[in-house]
């Protein structure tokens, strides 16, 4: 087991995902992702010069649809089962993380 | 095409670019870049079949991929690929295999906590726009990605997001197609961006890509400005949003310019952040630091596929290309005489009302005087037929009517009177020609009137010549035509 992740870059991808963990949380999920880190390090290992990179596995380019309008949801049906309305709109609490 | 400018550094781009003026304020030039956000004209969002249409209820263009629903997955729209690539061939761009990938934030306009854009991929790159004046601005990508939702925000000081109580959102806008074009920070001089933000908006409106009107929002511009003593390196940039006009643009950056050189001057740094541009006290005001803001977790869109137009679409694309506005002034200006940077020209082309004026020249009417009514009247091309305005162009350059009344006609045309027909409204409004002996008859009374004006005139005082004209105009109640009365007096002059 290697030091691939640290505590403090677990701490901070969980505060970009909004997420709380506790400090065994913490631990655990170091541990686990310096695993999958290694696991990709062996990847990194191989000589890949001159492989295309694949973008997806199913190897299917250009899938697309024609410019067609088709069905939308029932606005009322859909506000419904919001938590909150109002004026035909979602309401949501006031947006933070904004200095002035 | 081509070969691909090679940039080793913004000034080494299109050395010609030397040639232009550049805004300097106490030894300080700005550096400037900009990034506009257009919605594509489709009928339907990016990645679902969800209208893409402005103004309707609020969210009832909504669908389960709109709406970020669990299991709901996006599909590509082709038509959304297709004008992207009109869009990037009209700006020089290198049309090519791209991926998606999701931008991961959260913010409540997206529901999905990501918004699938193109990153490291994008289906345009490279390219460059030429301003009217020769100018050119490099065109580092013009990538697709997918709008937000709108946010109104209740409660507050007046609809400021700022101590907002709640925001309500709608997702109609949510999903609709965007091309986001990155222009290279090459711009020198507040023209230049309002030059460029009008050039870019006429090709989008020339190819089709979208109506790209700045007051509706479905053409957004951001600026990226810094400032530097000429010839530095670049320093710590800002980024000003909500330039919501042409004229917005060239004073939003003018004032964000000054302010950085008052923080360097003062040894004060400056701080990366976004800016809002207020319109009301016409200053830049903090949104908020850009530090952290920026870890945006980028990972390729597993739901979507690579696209890869290919050569024969690309080339199709090309080849069904309309003529591009720089092209179109040419052809006005040979047409018309006028330069094809002069602001009659300009302006015309911008209102897409170049081949109005061209069609009143195929039925045999004078494309110069055209292009000057319909410059000063926009309301010319959409009420009043062309063959109406060859007329009255025609009457115009035989000085059947002045050039006076002539703008007095054109105004009764686009009201409507008598059926838009210039010799009916000239007859009516008793616009007939003089006739010269009855001109000329006026004249000589205008010189018996006012010897010492006319002695001053035969001795080359050009200013005598007012009074006389004046005399000519007064008598003939604003009948007579200006040149011919000028043409007479210095016909008896010699």
């Amino acid at each position: 087991m290697s030091d691939r992740i640290t505590p403090s870059d677990v701490s901070k991808v969980a505060s970009l995902a909004r997420l709380t963990l506790t400090d065994d949380e913490l631990a655990t999920a170091t541990t686990e992702l310096s695993a999958m880190l290694d696991h990709f390090a062996e990847i990194d290992a191989l000589d890949l010069d001159g492989v295309e990179p694949m973008n997806n596995p199913t190897h299917l380019v250009n899938v697309m649809r024609d410019d067609v309008v088709g069905e939308t949801l029932d606005r009322d049906e859909v506000l419904a089962a919001a938590p909150l309305a109002e004026d035909d709109r979602f309401r949501v609490p006031p947006i933070l993380g904004l200095d002035d | 095409m081509s070969a691909q400018p090679l940039y080793v550094n913004d000034d080494d781009f299109f050395p010609a670019n030397d040639e232009h003026e550049r805004w300097e304020h106490r030894g300080y030039e700005m550096v400037v870049g900009l990034e506009v956000h257009v919605e594509l004209a489709t009928q339907t969002k990016l990645f679902s079949a969800s209208p893409n249409r402005f103004g309707d209820e609020p969210n009832t263009n909504i669908d389960p991929v709109t709406l970020g629903l669990p299991g709901a997955l996006p599909v590509l729209n082709r038509h959304a690929v297709e004008l992207a690539m009109r869009l990037g061939l009209a700006l020089n761009c290198r049309v090519q295999k791209s991926t998606f990938a999701r931008k991961n934030y959260f913010y409540p306009d997206m529901p999905k906590a990501y918004q699938i854009s193109q990153y490291d991929e994008p289906i345009n790159a490279d390219g460059w726009l030429d301003l009217p004046d020769g100018f050119r601005v490099g065109i580092e990508r013009g990538h697709l990605e997918e709008d937000t939702g709108k946010s109104t925000h209740v409660g507050g000081a007046g609809g400021r997001i700022h101590g907002s109580d709640y925001s309500l959102i709608d997702f109609n806008r949510a999903g609709v197609p965007l091309v986001e074009i990155v222009s290279r920070p090459d711009i020198r001089h507040p023209e230049q961006a309002k030059a460029y933000v009008s050039e870019l908006r006429s090709i989008l409106v020339a190819v089709g890509a979208s109506d790209a009107k700045m007051e509706e929002g479905s053409m957004r511009v951001d600026a990226n400005v810094s400032v530097r003593k000429p010839g530095a390196d670049f320093n710590t940039r800002c980024e000003i949003k909500n330039v919501n006009s042409v004229r917005s643009v060239g004073r939003a950056i003018e004032y964000e310019a000054k302010r950085q050189i008052a923080l360097h001057e003062a040894g004060e740094p400056v701080i990366q952040q976004t800016r809002h541009w207020d319109e009301n006290d016409g200053k830049t005001h903090t949104l908020r630091s850009k530090e952290d803001a920026d870890d945006y977790r980028y990972f390729l869109e597993p739901d979507l596929v690579v696209v890869d137009p290919g050569p024969e679409w690309i080339e199709r694309v090309r080849a069904a290309l309309p003529p591009l506005p720089a092209a179109r002034r040419e052809v006005l200006a040979s047409m018309s005489g006028q330069p094809a940077n002069s602001e009659a020209v300009l302006l015309v082309v911008e209102r897409d009302q170049d081949a109005y004026v061209l069609e009143v020249g195929k039925q045999s009417g004078d494309v110069g005087l055209a292009l000057k009514h319909v410059k000063e009247a926009p309301d010319l091309a959409t009420v009043v037929p062309a063959g109406r305005l060859a007329t009255l162009t025609t009457m115009e350059s035989n000085s059947a009517v002045t050039a006076t009344q002539a703008k007095t006609i054109v105004e009764s045309m686009i009201a409507g009177e008598h059926e838009r027909d210039p010799e009916a409204i000239a007859a009516a409004l008793g616009f007939e020609a003089m006739e010269s002996s009855e001109l000329e008859s006026m004249v000589d009374a205008a010189i018996a009137e006012q010897p010492d004006a006319w002695a001053k005139f035969c001795a080359g005082e050009g200013k005598a010549m007012g009074a006389l004209v004046g005399a000519v105009m007064k008598a003939s109640k604003g009948q007579a035509d200006g040149k011919a009365v000028t043409a007479l007096l210095n016909a008896k002059k010699s």
